[in-house]
């Protein structure tokens, strides 16, 4: 147990809007180990980016709330810190990237001063030192350090992420949280990025929680999959189980989505309809009413984690007293 | 050659902006066959939305000439245009953006229906609208809704529904799918392909994602800083890419696939400005293989084999020398 980095149990969180209680995440179970990668891969509306807010405590409280479960990190329970105990963590020992590079820094400070601000507030060190770090932040994510009196707007897309990579590195965290860094920019400067990204996890042993709704990264920077979808993590195991035997109906759909380069298929065999309103999820399985596979029991009863071999299925097809209906 | 629908011939868009002169598009050269798929690719800033926009002259070029149907359409005036614009559609990339949210569904697919005067009263208005929304999968009961009460997969639909209206000819596709998640993207092009056939339609298809050119286009043109730098048909450009930079193009593309052996050509740098090119090839400055004959006169689109076009120096060479 204790080689687990991260650990979380249950958790859910939820929104309370005008239009009702949005079930945004619903009893989630991951775990990290030091140095591991993890992919979390889903449709907009699947609660990735609310998990991933949700282990950094910045969900917006009101409307949101985490309803319950714990995240355990280093062995110590996240939910149950303080507000200033949190804020040590944060951007030290986890930090973040987020999506869109244009509006994740701040247009009016320097570039070197986003990064030195962060190492200024967590390392006893002075303006001096912080400085000379920044630089080295820089030329470590291949942007020379004479940039860094240069504002945002002077770099390109790329150069951006590069520097909000620096930012989330700077302090040497054991977690990264990494919210679609690559979706803004073209296949290119992705590829450049997704390679720096790599070679610096490994550089520094950081754990990586890597969300995107791409299969293709996922397929070269993860060594575990969660495929999320309505809240729930509805198949998890390491990355040959989710791409070599899928098995739930859902990331079977995904895989057929996707033009592939590879392969020649002429159709595309698409899930059927859109994803669920999370203010009213479906009984039972919430994937059901797109499932090619569903039966009349996924609308009543609700699924519970199947495990082989650590490859975690949620779906009655695989579950041992409701699978002969399938077959 | 009575088969070809569209040809543009040395089509130049330049911007002026304060820092000079912006060569968005730079004497491109293409055609495009009656019921077929050209894709175009590319980064951004590459002159490919910019190329959609002046061929349907939302946007004047600045020189070449543009001929849908064996008419030069760049002659044209405005009524002969609106003419036109029965045959030439646009859909659009952002389904958010390009709907007015305040019209309804209904009005917003039967606004060019009321404009070109195609129907003569309100119960065949209706009945168009309608027939409409059947062909693209849109459920009736949307009728009075308004786009905001929409997902972006139904949004798109109505993007297309409209496009469609007019029963156009030739449609360019800005994007189509790019704002789309996964499992409507397939969708979309599902319809989209459907249409197609049913139709016979003939798309150009601009996106910057190769996999989904590869899956739809007949053939793929990949721009480069306003130029063509190759064109070919779909499965011979991914089969046997020439240019160097298609080559780093489509090795950079990540594969959802564990077998799938990544040989990734790195390029340095980013696109460089199309403010005030230099003389010679663009791209020569991030390739790695570059001459010093890269920097002088820029290379042209060279025919290689049956239909596989490249403008490349170096491939110029290798042809010759063989």
């Amino acid at each position: 147990m204790s080689d687990k980095l991260l650990n979380i149990k249950n958790l859910s969180i939820e929104y309370r809007t005008e239009d009702g209680v949005v079930k945004a995440v619903n009893g989630i179970n991951l775990d990290l180990k030091e140095g591991e990668t993890l992919g979390l891969v889903g449709e907009t509306g699947a609660g990735k980016t609310t998990t991933a807010l949700g282990m950094m405590r910045l969900i917006p409280n009101p409307p949101g709330k985490i309803k319950g479960g714990s995240i355990e990190f280093e062995g110590r329970d996240l939910l149950s810190l303080s507000e200033d105990d949190m804020r040590g963590i944060r951007g030290n020992k986890i930090s973040m990237i987020f999506q869109d590079p244009m509006t994740s820094l701040n247009p009016v400070l320097s570039v070197g001063e986003q990064i030195s601000e962060v190492i200024l507030i967590h390392q006893n060190i002075n303006t001096e030192a912080a400085i000379d770090k920044a630089e080295e932040m820089l030329e470590l994510v291949g942007i020379p350090g004479g940039r860094y009196n240069d504002y945002p707007h002077q770099f390109s897309g790329g150069m951006k992420q590069r520097v909000v990579i620096a930012i989330a590195l700077a302090c040497n965290p054991k977690l990264l949280i990494a919210d679609e860094p690559t979706t803004a920019l073209d296949v290119t400067i992705q590829a450049q990025v997704l390679d720096l990204m790599n070679n610096l996890k490994e550089k520094f042993k950081t754990a990586m929680l890597m969300i995107t709704h791409d299969l293709g990264v996922v397929a070269q920077v993860c060594d575990k999959v969660a495929i999320m979808y309505g809240g729930e993590i509805i198949e998890y195991g390491k990355i040959e189980d989710i791409f070599e035997s899928t098995k739930h109906p859902y990331t079977k759909g995904l895989f057929g989505s996707i033009p592939n380069l590879v392969s020649d298929a002429k159709r595309l065999s698409p899930i059927k309809g859109t994803m669920p309103d999370p203010t009213n999820l479906p009984s039972g399985c919430p994937f059901h009413p797109r499932c090619d596979m569903a039966k009349n029991i996924c609308s009543d009863r609700i699924p519970k984690h199947t495990n082989i071999d650590g490859h975690r299925i949620k779906c009655l097809i695989f579950e041992e007293e409701t699978k002969k209906q399938w077959i | 050659m009575s088969n070809i629908i569209l040809e543009v011939r040395n089509l130049k868009k330049h911007f002026k902006t304060p820092k000079g002169m912006l060569h968005a598009v730079d004497g491109v050269n293409f055609s495009i066959e009656k019921g077929k798929t050209l894709g175009i690719v590319g980064e951004s800033g590459c002159g490919k939305s910019t190329t959609g926009r002046v061929i349907l002259r939302l946007l004047e070029a600045t020189d070449g000439e543009i001929f849908f149907e064996g008419q030069n359409i760049r002659e044209f005036n405005k009524n002969q245009m609106r003419k036109l614009r029965e045959d030439m559609q646009i859909i659009f990339q952002d389904p958010f953006a390009s709907l007015n949210p305040r019209m309804t569904v209904s009005e917003i697919i039967g606004e060019p229906l009321i404009i070109h005067k195609l129907v003569s009263n309100k119960k065949e208005l209706s009945e168009k609208i309608k027939e409409l929304m059947d062909l693209v999968g849109l459920s009736q009961r949307l009728l009075n809704t308004y786009p905001h009460e929409l997902d972006g997969g139904r949004r798109q639909r109505i993007g297309i529904a409209r496009a469609l209206s007019l029963n156009p000819k030739f449609i360019v596709c800005d994007e189509p799918v790019s704002a789309l998640d996964v499992s409507i993207q397939a969708q979309v092009l599902n319809l989209m392909q459907d249409l197609q056939q049913k139709l016979e339609l003939t798309f150009m298809f601009i996106t910057h994602d190769l996999s989904v050119v590869k899956h739809f286009s007949d053939d793929v043109a990949v721009m480069y800083l306003g130029q063509l730098v190759e064109k070919a048909p779909s499965n011979e450009l991914f089969k046997n890419p020439r240019h160097p930079y298609t080559k780093a193009l489509l090795s950079a593309i990540p594969v959802a696939d564990l077998k799938h052996k990544m040989d990734r050509i790195e390029l340095h740098g980013e696109i460089t400005s199309p403010i005030n090119p230099a003389e010679g090839c663009r791209f020569a400055k991030r390739c790695a293989y570059v001459r010093p004959e890269c920097s002088h006169g820029d290379p042209t689109l060279n025919e290689i084999s049956d239909g596989h076009f490249v403008a490349c120096h170096l491939v110029d060479n290798l042809v010759k020398n063989k």
